[in-house]
């Protein structure tokens, strides 16, 4: 069996997609909640914040892997707690960013023990750090569709004031907005989302599904509507597409999603720079036909 | 020097401000009775009253450390009066609101956030209502062309649809008071909204403010730390210095004899080319020149 045969293998590929279609489904969702969440992640810069959140995330799924507890639960624990201490103690960026660091290695050292302490199969703990592909039974779905649409009815209810608080708090509290109160209802949403992301993409690589789909999205495109759709396309593409691209293979989930992800926005990184370089910033996108370089210019 | 007995009975003895009369009984755009803010032991200011009526443009002096950007924050409600009280157009302070405007001092924003100059103003418009920004059929048309029309009164049509992350210092700027004015505010409250401009970009922005609020009526209390591009324009002055205060038209307050008793030291004030010029002998005001570039070019009389 040559190392290809191992990334990819397509055999009985119908009856493994008919086995699987509650992990696609899962995908899905994820991509869904994902990139829009994701879009605030970015405005916010809580980057390092998503990667603190997963760590305890981890520990808490391994503690409830270990004591025989529904692993969901237990990682939507951790990450609320993470959470909520960077969000009660990391009011400011720079304080933010020094709590995280701390909180990450703890959490993770915390994983590590309750799995060692594990009995059960190994693929199940490796699976909390780096994502898998089976195991997505139904009442596992529920409760991923049930936060999904808890998280998907709160962003609906806050968008533009949490737009506003990202981009600008100051004006934004001038304007009546509750900035202060926005910011743990974000991170609560935030912790949400984390916890269900770990389910698929692991631990390690919850930042692929977070980050990199409405980084990407941003490169291409500054429009308050195609920002979060594209990230929400970006993110749906690498989770389903990662899912059917592993289905066959002896490999863990999270290395085609990644990858996906990762072609993603380099491409949107590309087509970025020439945009910029064509002068994007003084025309009307789309209406800007091909003038000479610098005529864009005041 | 406790009493700021030299302030004179505010907008009473003004003649109308420009701009479309406000009916007579209209409250002012912002009242302030007897304020007085202070930290611990420290008093900023007592004893503040200061009534701003629609249309007018009141500029707010003084050193570093004297309270302007604290005068702000407590008609913005982010901090309380220590003593006395505050209405905005006859409603108590409180925590923000659609009848203020602010175009804060920190105008950029961060090069990540990827956002169009005409999504910014419209969070002017309806960023602080809660639900998703989609409207559509006239609502979508009419938010439009709202935009549209903020967006050409700032001179900005034409980078509208540029993301912010692009845009110079002075292009944010007019960026900024279009969505300070988007929601059609009583009170435009301006803390150092030049300092980061050239003069000519200075000179552009002042008068940008002035024809707003001679347009809509809106009251305007603009801090600053160099009067000279706003002088046209200033109906009132707030000198703030030494845990004091003058108050009044711009050639009353901004004189030698009444910037020498504020600060209890003696201080120039120099009047060339139309400019104005702060001068003093003494550290006390030595950080506190309305053009430091100009004062220091005048000489050894600086420090």
């Amino acid at each position: 069996m040559s190392i290809w045969d191992k990334i990819f293998n397509f055999d009985d590929y119908g009856e493994l997609l008919a086995l699987l279609h509650n992990s696609i489904l899962a995908g899905a969702i994820l991509g869904l909640v994902g990139g829009l969440i994701g879009v605030f992640v970015m405005m916010r810069d809580l980057t390092f914040a998503v990667h603190g959140i997963s760590e305890l995330s981890f520990a808490g799924a391994s503690f409830a892997l270990l004591v025989g507890m529904n692993v969901v639960v237990g990682s939507i624990m951790g990450s609320l707690l993470a959470a909520v201490v960077i969000g009660v103690l990391g009011v400011k960026a720079r304080e933010r960013s020094s709590i995280i660091g701390v909180l990450m290695p703890f959490g993770l050292g915390l994983g590590v023990l309750f799995l060692s302490l594990y009995p059960g199969r190994s693929a199940n703990k490796f699976g909390l750090l780096t994502g898998q592909i089976v195991a997505v039974d139904d009442p596992q779905l529920y409760w991923l569709g049930g936060i999904s649409l808890l998280v998907l009815a709160a962003l609906a209810v806050v968008w533009r004031p949490l737009m506003f608080a990202s981009v600008d708090p100051d004006i934004a509290a001038a304007r009546g907005v509750p900035v202060r109160a926005l910011s743990p209802v974000f991170m609560l949403m935030l912790g949400l989302t984390v916890a269900m992301a770990i389910q698929v993409v692991g631990a390690l690589l919850v930042l692929s599904l977070l980050v990199t789909p409405a980084a990407a999205a941003m490169r291409v495109t500054a429009s308050a509507v195609w920002v979060p759709v594209l990230s929400v396309v970006f993110a749906m593409v690498s989770t389903v597409g990662g899912i059917l691209l592993a289905l066959g293979g002896s490999i863990p989930i999270s290395p085609y999603i990644t990858t996906i992800s990762f072609a993603i926005w380099v491409v949107c990184r590309l087509l970025g720079s020439a945009r910029t370089r064509r002068g994007w910033s003084r025309r009307s996108v789309g209406a800007a036909p091909a003038a000479p370089v610098g005529a864009g210019r005041v | 020097m406790t009493e700021p007995a030299t302030a004179p009975a505010p907008a009473a003895v003004r003649p109308a401000p420009a701009g479309p009369a406000a009916p007579a009984n209209d409250p002012p755009a912002l009242q302030l009775r007897d304020a007085g803010l202070g930290f611990g032991r420290r008093t900023l200011w007592t004893h503040l009253d200061l009534s701003i009526a629609r249309g007018e443009f009141v500029a707010v002096l003084g050193s570093n450390g004297s309270g302007k950007t604290s005068l702000l924050r407590t008609i913005l409600g982010e901090v309380a009066l220590t003593s006395g009280s505050g209405a905005i157009s006859g409603r108590p302070l409180g925590r923000g609101s659609t009848d203020v405007g602010y175009v804060p001092q920190k105008i950029a924003i961060d090069a990540a956030t990827m956002i169009k100059a005409r999504d910014v103003v419209r969070m002017g418009l309806d960023g602080h209502r809660w639900g998703l920004p989609v409207a559509v059929g006239a609502r979508r048309r009419r938010i439009r062309s709202r935009i549209d029309e903020l967006l050409e009164s700032v001179g900005a049509g034409e980078f509208g649809d540029a993301p912010v992350s692009m845009l110079s210092g002075g292009e944010l700027q007019r960026i900024r008071v279009a969505e300070a004015l988007a929601s059609d505010p009583v009170l435009l409250l301006c803390d150092e909204p030049l300092a980061a401009l050239d003069l000519r970009h200075q000179q552009d922005i002042a008068a940008l403010i002035d024809a707003q609020r001679r347009l809509r009526g809106t009251a305007v209390l603009f801090v600053t730390h160099d009067i000279n591009p706003v002088l046209p324009y200033v109906d009132q002055v707030l000198y703030l210095a030494g845990g004091s205060f003058r108050l009044g038209r711009p050639d009353e307050v901004l004189t030698s004899a009444g910037l020498s008793e504020l600060y209890g030291a003696p201080v120039d004030v120099l009047r060339a080319q139309g400019r104005i010029i702060v001068v003093s002998s003494t550290e006390a005001v030595g950080h506190q020149s309305h053009d430091d570039h100009a004062a220091t070019e005048l000489g050894g009389e600086w420090r």
